[in-house]
């Protein structure tokens, strides 16, 4: 069975950050991804990535059926862009060198293609932080750092709930799906998806009514325990700052800064070897 | 201390009080068992006791509860988790921390204990409970008795005064059900808390002894005295809670039990020679069991080996069955046991192609079963899991016990209508057919699953603990009723931790620990011998302990005799 989301407890120095540190982390990063398509940026943001990746000692084997997952998506994005808008990245860069004619009087351009180029290297600058960010953070450490940098409490705490009871969901699930494939539910790749889509429905109603009677259990548990008794919690997990972590954090602040000022000093987001 | 006085409840939902005139006093620091059948209502007593009622459940009452002097419906949960304490019954599903460290200091989180108070706390509690060294591991590293521990260590962090177990034995298999007695004694012992114990096993909480048993029936108390007394009396059979089973063996022999015999503990019971003859006389004049013989193969299993392959690099795989050789017989009742992890339930998903053997042949009746596919094992044989909300995907009765037949295709609806009729007939849910499955209770949406499995005639039938959590009327009723199913004839497998159910309905037990089978053999031959009593956590039954006591050398036969006088004797159940 597959899990999707993970901790992967390792020694290491990513692991060693507070998950507040890695949560600001990701976000500092994301949005430095976000904002730029400045090339030369978004070569070198993959380069940290997967040095970042290296130093965390996660395996790609570890995450294989993630990077899968959104390779596959990336792909899809990718195809998509190109067929709906194929002379996108000549209204964005201004320039036009055609290369091939393709169907109805457009062509295939080098803006084209260095756009994607730039999709892609978007892609690899922040899936690696993702992952690195799910792989090296307890989910209990992820909550209290959700709570650290102002969400609430109740709500950070749903959030490593949910992460806490996904593989036992998971376990659920296969052991029904299972027992309805014996009394004859096809759910191989032998049937026509709508088929499949109605079998699913067998599955879900048991294990929709497994997991009311867990969360009811549960909420009971956590009152008779005292949550949401006052304004404020602490977190067992907690863990203070260190030099460590606000050197990250500083990092990952100028990377962002530097995407800023990027933008703001050219007065555009894009950049290409012909502008 | 606490105090119920003219107490009474009813649930908003509901038309009826679900309690009625309690008038009970516990004192501080006694340790109290609460004993009844399902739907006694001992649930909705511990509920107005650690205050989900009336905060998370609401209703009416009337008369008065108090904790220390206080009106329990002038407080809040909050307030009164500060002095009531609650373990519940699930043990998986109150786990909330994902490690055993966060979920001790839950409580203390939610107060807002600061560092390093916080880590202090929980290091002292996780030694008190004995789990000190498992702090980082999570619950799904841990055995049933460890989560316990861990269940038991979350309410002591916060210095309660009143310890609450709401059926602390369900889901143990029975040494570990042992321990855990022996725990909350020992916590008893240390904290001098209130203990209050709410178990329909009664023979298993009196492995330490208690203070006071209340007996609940229909909402009311009907007994509140010593243990020794009660069992003096024949309120315990009439309310359908099993009595120790050596106390019942006495009573077959004509005993007549008095609270001066301390019959609570077969440590302190008192026996004359006159009644230990009187049990003598008893076992020699049962007949002599009867051999089976011809028994002709149905399921041959030969070299069985599964691991659970693990996904990520370092993990290690999991060897869960190793070199497992099995018969089954046509026609029997077997009931398969060992502790959680085992590899009892990997042995039945395997048997019916859930799970793929690394290596090894399975052949039912001259068939490989492994050319067979989930489904077309499903013919021969059928699963049926713990839980029946697992298993029930239609809203109606009829559509759930139809819908194998009609996956399989190929049959009319008419015939389909007719076999359904005839399964819901013999699983006496023909009453209900129009009903949706939503209004049945819990035990007879069991029957619902029994039932649409059957209706698939296999030959086999596999359940998984099919009486976890029942009381012993619904135990009785469910199985009475397998029994009737192997009497027409299909071979019945139990998956189980209840050495009562093993005694008493299983032909032969299989004995699984650590993924081997290191026995097989009958249940009262299995339950006598130590070694195997200790390799896979089982529990030596308390009727051998009586033989001994009564100067009796073949403890066996000793069992299989009380064994087939209950039989002679049996109590069927009504129907629901």
């Amino acid at each position: 069975m597959q899990n999707l989301f993970n901790y992967i407890s390792r020694k290491s120095p990513i692991h060693e950050l507070t998950g507040a540190t890695k949560l600001v982390c990701l976000l500092l990063w994301t949005f430095a991804v976000m904002i730029t398509y400045d090339t030369r940026i978004l070569i070198a943001l993959p380069v940290i990535a997967f040095i970042l990746f290296g130093i965390s000692k996660i395996k790609l084997s570890d995450v294989k059926f993630m990077i899968g997952f959104t390779l596959v998506f990336m792909v899809l994005n990718n195809i998509l862009v190109f067929l709906f808008s194929p002379e996108h990245g000549v209204g964005l860069y201004g320039t036009c060198h055609q290369l091939l004619p393709l169907w109805g009087g457009k062509y295939l351009t080098a803006e084209q293609l260095w756009y994607h180029l730039n999709l892609v290297l978007k892609y690899l600058s922040s899936i690696p932080v993702i992952l690195l960010f799910v792989c090296t953070t307890q989910p209990s450490e992820f909550a209290a750092s959700l709570n650290k940098i102002g969400v609430k409490y109740s709500v950070a705490y749903s959030v490593s709930l949910a992460l806490r009871y996904i593989p036992d969901i998971q376990k659920e699930y296969n052991d029904i799906s299972k027992a309805q494939q014996a009394r004859g539910i096809e759910m191989s790749r032998k049937v026509s998806l709508v088929k499949r889509l109605k079998s699913a429905s067998t599955i879900l109603i048991p294990l929709i009514i497994m997991s009311m009677d867990k969360i009811e259990t549960i909420s009971n548990a956590m009152e008779l325990r005292g949550f949401g008794k006052n304004k404020k919690r602490t977190w067992y997990m907690a863990r203070p700052f260190t030099k460590r972590d606000i050197l990250s954090m500083v990092f990952c602040a100028l990377l962002l800064a530097l995407s800023i000022w990027s933008n703001v000093s050219r007065g555009t987001r894009f950049w290409s070897p012909w502008m | 201390m606490i105090e119920f006085k003219n107490f009474g409840f009813k649930y908003n939902a509901q038309v009826d009080y679900t309690l009625r005139d309690i008038n009970l006093k516990i004192n501080p620091g006694e340790k109290v068992l609460i004993a009844g059948p399902s739907g006694c209502g001992k649930s909705t007593l511990i509920h107005c006791l650690n205050g989900l009622i009336p905060f998370a459940l609401e209703g009416e009452r009337e008369g008065t509860l108090k904790v220390d002097g206080k009106d329990t419906w002038d407080m809040s949960i909050f307030e009164l988790s500060k002095k009531v304490g609650t373990v519940l019954q699930d043990q998986d599903s109150q786990f909330i921390g994902l490690t055993v460290a966060e979920d001790l200091a839950f409580a203390l989180e939610n107060d807002a204990v600061e560092e390093p108070e916080l880590h202090d706390r929980v290091a002292e509690i996780s030694e008190v409970v004995n789990i000190n060294t498992h702090l980082l591991h999570s619950p799904q590293e841990l055995s049933g008795g460890q989560k316990q521990r861990v269940s038991l260590g979350g309410v002591l962090i916060e210095d309660v005064d009143v310890l609450l177990f709401d059926e602390p034995l369900a889901n143990l298999d029975p040494e570990t059900g042992k321990k855990a007695i022996e725990l909350i004694d020992e916590i008893h012992k240390k904290t001098g808390d209130t203990v209050i114990i709410v178990e329909h096993r009664l023979e298993d909480v009196l492995w330490r002894p208690v203070d006071r048993i209340i007996l609940m029936e229909k909402g009311r108390i009907t007994a509140d005295t010593t243990p020794d007394e009660l069992l003096s009396t024949e309120v315990l059979k009439r309310a359908g809670v099993r009595e120790p089973l050596y106390v019942t063996a006495l009573k077959y022999a004509g005993v007549e039990i008095t609270p001066e015999m301390k019959a609570s503990s077969l440590d302190t019971i008192i026996l004359t020679d006159e009644q230990k003859q009187k049990v003598r006389d008893w076992f020699k004049a049962g007949p002599l069991a009867e051999k089976k013989s011809d028994e002709e193969e149905i399921l041959t299993v030969r070299d069985l080996n599964f691991t659970y392959r693990s996904d990520r690099s370092d993990a290690e795989d999991h060897q869960a069955l190793i070199d497992v050789d099995f018969d089954l017989y046509k026609g029997e009742m077997m009931a398969i046991v060992g502790r959680n992890g085992a590899g009892k339930s990997t042995f039945s998903k395997v048997v019916c192609g859930f799970e793929m053997p690394d290596t090894g042949t399975m052949i039912m009746d001259g068939m490989d079963l492994s050319t067979l596919s989930i489904k077309e094992r499903a013919d021969h044989i059928g699963y049926i899991m713990q839980n029946p909300n697992q298993m029930i995907s239609k809203t109606m009765i009829f559509d759930e016990v139809a819908m194998g037949l009609r996956n399989r295709g190929g049959i009319t609806e008419e015939k389909i209508t007719e076999r359904v009729n005839h399964t819901l007939q013999i699983c006496g849910l023909w009453p209900f057919r129009n009903w949706p499955i939503s209004a049945l209770s819990y035990g007879q949406k069991k029957r619902v699953t029994i039932a649409a499995i059957m209706s698939m005639e296999p030959e086999i039938m596999i359940l998984d603990e099919p009486t976890a959590g029942q009381d012993y009327r619904h135990y009785t009723e469910i199985m009475e009723f397998l029994k009737e199913l192997n009497e027409r004839g299909t071979t019945v497998v139990l998956i189980t931790h209840d050495m009562h159910l093993m005694l008493e309905y299983a032909e032969r037990s299989v004995v699984f620990s650590d993924g081997r089978i290191i026995a097989c053999d009958t249940a009262a031959n299995i339950l006598t011998n130590d070694d195997i009593i200790k390799r896979a956590s089982l529990k030596e039954t308390s009727l051998y302990g009586l033989a001994k006591l009564c100067g009796i050398d073949e403890g066996q036969e000793f069992v299989s005799r009380f064994i087939r006088y209950e039989r002679g004797n049996e109590r069927h159940a009504e129907p629901l």
